[in-house]
């Protein structure tokens, strides 16, 4: 469980959010919305201690983030970017298996129970089969899953991901967010991941954090959608949003 | 590659080391059959000429090429990974710029101010110098990247901060006097036959020092692989990961620049060959095989400079290893080039 207490971020002298609040459980699939440069990826690298907070607090099981050692968080949070690990000769194994780095010795050897610990998040993420693959080779949509397995191998309750469908095609972002929603739904793991997908963030995910500036706003799916705050966001003179229906519509002369 | 055709991988090199190693003592403008080279190591009899050859020239230089090799090597492996950047090597931090403001402060400098002020430069030398120098810009660098939280800004810096000094350099050069001037030329083209057995003894424990440093970030450096942002959340302390590889590739290429001058394209290219031949980007696997790749082609280097010697020729070291390991980098590039 991890909780937002109050908390303000900025970008250089622009407020990006303030005073938010909020709580996210585990078992619990959150999806993060928000305009372009509202602060999502703001927020969620501050939840991983890779960005400041200016004010507020934020906590993990009643112990905040900021007084947390990093050998610690490591055990707590993992984090998915879009980022592309561009790596010659890195196999997919390999890749996944650094993700037990907060768990190995000195010279990060794998243990009979770290290589269980990879065996199984390549099986829950799908991507066992390219163990020996060059992660080079693979495509967006494979290369997204690996990093979701090393995420998957660090054993983390939460898992925060940025904009993890981003570069997918459409049957691809479904097959991935299916993905995310077992693993809180299966394996009980608090996942929040940001996203520009309204259709997919609306019909799979639990709950919704709107950042509707400088405001957060945290509700269940099902009531966000009755609030209008998504249709009163998502909107311009040439197209809008039914959350309803989830339907686009285009406003023409 | 699976583990089995590494350790035979590992096994060839090893197997070449010792060849090339042993060729290189043979080999050189005179003669020297191989049992009285055998005698001469293990302190049997042979001739007093033999013995100064083998045991004083060419024994230092086949051990200075091996400790090059694997610290040039391991640096640019290291700086490789850090920056994530191919055509990164030990000097990119501008290692070889500081390490020859040094120099030229020693040998063309300080003749120019006269002796008054020179004789503190003169007893550090100018192999000290050259350390000095390269340690001041490790320093510069740290300061920088405790500022700076972005790798790549630093790498731009690194390499502005290099061409800065090059320039003073070349002002330097541009005032000194003739003699001065060859002096310094003399070290810019490399050399690994002028290390004596003494300076051995502050060049072995300063590169086995580094080269542990390197071993020891090997977890640091795969996890780096994924850049800092996953590094981060795994639990690295990045910035202490960092001043540890600054540190090691200080002590790396800063020593073998100050002693040997500066060495071009061996720490560029052997790591790509290590990556290339043992088909992999684990650094417990790739830091020993670039390690090794960077020993053997050191001593190939001398080798062919001792072969040439053999005609009257003295090649300066330099000219050897760029000739050697530009081909491997452009193969790099073209590969890379078509994986996009």
């Amino acid at each position: 469980m991890i909780e937002l207490h109050n908390i303000k971020l900025s970008f250089g002298s622009r407020i990006l959010i303030d005073g938010a609040t909020a709580r996210f459980e585990c078992g619990s699939m959150t999806a993060l919305l928000g305009r372009n440069g509202t602060g999502k990826s703001t927020l969620l690298r501050a939840m991983a201690a890779l960005g400041k907070v200016q004010a507020g607090e934020i906590i993990i099981d009643g112990e905040s983030v900021a007084d947390m050692p990093s050998h610690r968080l490591a055990r707590l949070v993992s984090f998915v970017n879009t980022e592309r690990v561009d790596v010659e000769a890195l196999t997919v194994y390999d890749l996944v298996a650094v993700g037990r780095a907060p768990y190995t010795d000195w010279m990060g050897r794998l243990t009979a129970e770290d290589r269980a610990a990879v065996d199984r998040a390549m099986r829950v993420a799908g991507v066992e089969a390219m163990s020996h693959r060059f992660v080079e080779t693979l495509s967006d949509g494979e290369c997204q899953r690996v990093m979701i397995a090393r995420a998957l191998a660090q054993a983390t309750p939460i898992i925060l991901l940025d904009e993890p469908t981003a570069f997918l095609d459409m049957p691809n972002r479904y097959e991935l967010c299916t993905l995310l929603h077992r693993l809180a739904h299966d394996e009980g793991k608090c996942i929040i991941f940001s996203t520009h997908e309204l259709d997919i963030a609306l019909s799979l995910a639990d709950s919704i954090a709107l950042v509707d500036t400088p405001d957060l706003r945290h509700l269940p799916t099902q009531e966000m959608v009755k609030s209008g705050s998504i249709e009163r966001l998502f909107v311009s003179e040439y197209v809008s949003f039914d959350a309803t229906t989830q339907s686009i519509h285009l406003r023409r002369e | 590659m699976r583990r089995g055709g590494q350790y035979i991988l590992f096994a060839v090199l090893a197997v070449m080391l010792i060849a090339l190693a042993v060729g290189d003592l043979l080999i050189g403008t005179t003669s020297v059959p191989l049992a009285d080279v055998w005698a001469a190591l293990t302190g049997g009899a042979t001739t007093e000429e033999y013995r100064v050859i083998v045991g004083e020239l060419r024994l230092p230089k086949v051990v200075v090429a091996i400790f090059a090799g694997m610290a040039l090597s391991a640096s640019g492996l290291e700086m490789q990974t850090l920056f994530r950047n191919p055509l990164a090597g030990p000097y990119v931090l501008g290692i070889n710029s500081g390490a020859s403001l040094g120099v030229a402060l020693f040998t063309i400098a300080m003749p120019m101010i006269g002796s008054g002020a020179a004789t503190m430069l003169a007893r550090i030398g100018l192999t000290g110098m050259a350390w000095v120098g390269s340690a001041a810009i490790l320093l510069l660098v740290m300061f920088l990247s405790r500022k700076i939280k972005n790798i790549n800004v630093i790498l731009i810096l690194g390499m502005m901060l290099g061409s800065a000094i090059s320039a003073v350099v070349g002002i330097l050069q541009y005032l000194g006097t003739e003699e001065s001037l060859k002096a310094f030329v003399v070290w810019t083209m490399g050399s690994l036959s002028t290390v004596t057995i003494a300076d051995l003894w502050v060049l072995v424990p300063a590169v086995v020092v580094g080269l542990v440093l390197a071993i020891s970030a090997v977890k640091s450096l795969n996890m780096l692989l994924l850049g800092e942002s996953y590094a981060r959340t795994m639990g690295l302390r990045v910035g202490l990961s960092r001043c540890v590889i600054f540190l090691s590739t200080t002590l790396l290429a800063g020593t073998i620049t100050a002693f040997c001058g500066p060495i071009g394209f061996i720490g560029l290219a052997m790591p790509h060959l290590a990556r290339m031949t043992f088909r992999t980007a684990d650094h417990r696997v790739l830091m020993p095989a670039a390690m090794l790749w960077g020993a053997v082609s050191m001593l190939l280097c001398c080798v062919v400079c001792d072969i040439v010697a053999r005609g009257g020729v003295m090649l300066p070291v330099n000219t050897v290893t760029s000739l050697l390991a530009i081909p491997v980098i452009v193969i790099v590039v073209i590969r890379n080039r078509n994986r996009q």
